[in-house]
């Protein structure tokens, strides 16, 4: 006698995809909690941390924009190692337009989310055509040479970078700004991947012949979801700018780069959901491990080594399983 | 003289280092016609079929669609202009269901210009159009994944991808290669009437009794080269196309399989 793990979708009565046939509040519920637990957990339960806890949570919100615009880019088949490059240039539009030219808060930010994004996507424009690693070490390279350009030739204030950049009115609008903004990406992206643009976006990725013999300009389509995951890249940058009241060569740093690949190895690539959860896990940890001083990188990097390890489907994928069917061991005769 | 032909091929060569894979290659397409295309393995028909589509750029030669130079375009302007085909090496979306399949075509540039705009529901498209290629519309079949397919439904939905673009032209390649003798008898039937609805057809076939039944011009490449082209009994009576079949009797025997 042998055991075999059997595994059963829960009761739902699917038609087909996307359309749930829904008998019960109970189906409705089922449905509904996972979908509401980030609205109400982000908006309902944040706000009665502690101001300290609500500030780890409101930097954890700017990674997980990275995290769910690289995504993004990963669903599209572009491989970013430069999220830093959508933080850092977001972060100096917003920064330069308010401290240099005095814009308000309500046009830097919404000039540099758009043109930011336009400007992220014409820059690798270029590199469009090129695939796997090779685009991956131009996203890489760009935000480096962005840091030593300002440093070299002293622009946006150089190595000081820009100061007396206007904070938001009070901490509540700041709170609430991120986290709206956050969700809004979240579910935006979502649905654009439930559409038919974003079957189109994910055959480009695993079959870009198809796509262009059924005669879709797969270099437009790229382009316009480096668009988007530059737009809300740029944001968290003119968020962050904002926030902290500084921009400068920090937002070009590797850690807007490398959190959030860690962020989607950890919650789970291959949907939002798990890029957004590994965000929420990593850096509030990381500000746990604070506590142990020298040792904190040390045990930050055993956690991700045993997580990527441990669950190499991620995290969200492991939490859905369990959440959408039931497994139970049964004999099976040999 | 361009204008009557809805596609024309114009002295097209191409090499692959030592390898002259298409060699100099000359013929013209009809509104409403099918040609077929026949030859040993190896003797360039798929690299023409990537020539025309764009997906090799030719070293010599041109290519016109409606009397426009195509040449050198790449191959989603090709086919938003008309030109659709089916790949030998099929690379269907293993992971979606068959009828989601076909939503790159319909959601294409093309397809939303064609009906004007909207297409009120992509998916009841998509069924029609796997019905008119053979896939039963009340079975589970449409909806399964495309990895749990049969090889010779993958090839079918290859054609449906085609006929999901309103083309002007479609080039098959070996369309009939992988399925059943069942499956290929009830597909000539789709050909003819996609024929009769006018549309120019490239065929490439190695089943030359079905495709004999659907067109009667026929041309022939070896080695790169257009050794004939006429009527089935011209062709196949042509002392260049014995030689070249005769100079590989088993694999002839076995392509012309019937
Ligand atoms: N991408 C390529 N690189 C190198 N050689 C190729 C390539 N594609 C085809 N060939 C060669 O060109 C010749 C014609 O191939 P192909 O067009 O596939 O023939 P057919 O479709 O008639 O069987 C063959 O000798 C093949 O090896
Ligand atoms: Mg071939």
């Amino acid at each position: 006698m042998t055991k075999r793990k059997e595994r059963i979708d829960r009761g739902i009565k699917v038609r087909s995809d996307g359309i749930y046939a829904l008998n019960s509040y109970r189906e409705i519920l089922y449905l509904a909690f996972p979908r509401l637990l980030p609205v109400v957990g982000l908006l309902a339960v944040v706000p009665f941390f502690s101001l300290y806890w609500q500030e780890v949570i409101a930097s954890t919100a700017i990674y997980a924009l990275l995290a769910v615009s690289w995504e993004l880019l990963y669903m599209t088949g572009l491989i970013s190692l430069g999220q830093s490059l959508f933080y850092g240039v977001g972060a100096y539009i917003a920064g330069a337009l308010n401290a240099s030219w005095g814009f308000p808060i309500y046009l830097t930010v919404p000039i540099a989310t758009v043109g930011g994004g336009l400007l992220c996507a014409l820059m690798l424009l270029p590199v469009l055509r090129l695939r796997g690693i090779y685009f991956a070490m131009v996203t890489l390279v760009l935000p480096l040479m962005f840091s030593r350009l300002v440093e070299a030739t002293r622009i946006l204030g150089g190595t000081n970078g820009l100061t007396g950049i206007d904070s938001f009115p009070n901490h509540w609008i700041s709170f609430c700004l991120i986290q709206i903004a956050l969700l809004v990406a979240f579910f935006g992206f979502r649905r654009l991947e439930g559409s038919d643009y974003g079957l189109v976006i994910k055959g480009i990725n695993d079959n870009d012949r198809a796509i262009m013999s059924s005669g879709i300009n797969i270099y437009w389509y790229k382009t316009q979801v480096l668009f988007l995951a530059g737009a809300v890249g740029c944001f968290a940058g003119a968020y962050g700018a904002h926030h902290d009241m500084f921009a400068g060569m920090p937002g070009f740093a590797l850690d807007y780069s490398i959190l959030p690949i860690a962020a989607a190895a950890v919650g789970g690539m291959g949907s939002f959901a798990g890029p957004l959860l590994g965000a929420f896990i990593l850096v509030p940890l990381s500000e746990i491990l604070r506590a142990l001083g020298a040792l904190r990188i040390v045990f930050y990097g055993l956690f991700l080594v045993f997580a990527v390890v441990g669950l190499p489907e991620g995290l969200f994928h492991f939490i859905r399983r369990k959440y959408e069917q039931i497994e139970r061991w049964v004999e099976v005769d040999k | 003289m361009r204008t009557d032909s809805l596609l024309t091929v114009s002295n097209v060569s191409k090499h692959f280092g030592g390898v002259v894979a298409v060699n100099g290659v000359t013929f013209k397409l009809k509104k409403g016609e099918v040609i077929g295309i026949i030859g040993p393995n190896g003797s360039g028909k798929t690299t023409l079929v990537n020539i025309i589509t764009g997906f090799i750029r030719p070293d010599k030669g041109k290519i016109f669609f409606k009397g426009k130079d195509i040449t050198g375009c790449p191959p989603y302007t090709i086919t938003d202009m008309g030109i659709a085909r089916t790949f030998q090496m099929i690379r269907p979306f293993y992971q979606l269901p068959a009828y989601k399949n076909l939503i790159p075509s319909l959601f294409s540039p093309r397809v939303r210009r064609l009906v004007g705009g909207k297409y009120g529901d992509r998916d009841a498209v998509a069924m029609d159009i796997l019905e008119e290629v053979g896939f039963e519309r009340d079975s589970s079949v449409p909806y399964k994944d495309a990895r749990n397919l049969p090889h010779g439904y993958l090839k079918r939905l290859e054609l449906g991808r085609c006929i999901a673009l309103r083309p002007e032209v479609i080039i098959l390649d070996e369309l009939f290669s992988g399925m059943s003798i069942a499956e290929v008898t009830s597909t000539v039937p789709i050909i003819e009437k996609l024929r009769d609805e006018g549309i120019a057809i490239v065929m490439i076939e190695h089943r030359l009794l079905e495709l004999f039944q659907i067109t009667g011009h026929v041309l022939v490449l070896n080695f790169g080269r257009k050794i004939a082209e006429g009527t089935p009994e011209e062709v196949m009576n042509a002392p260049e196309v014995k030689e070249a079949y005769l100079g590989s009797e088993d694999v002839a025997k076995e392509e012309i399989g019937c």
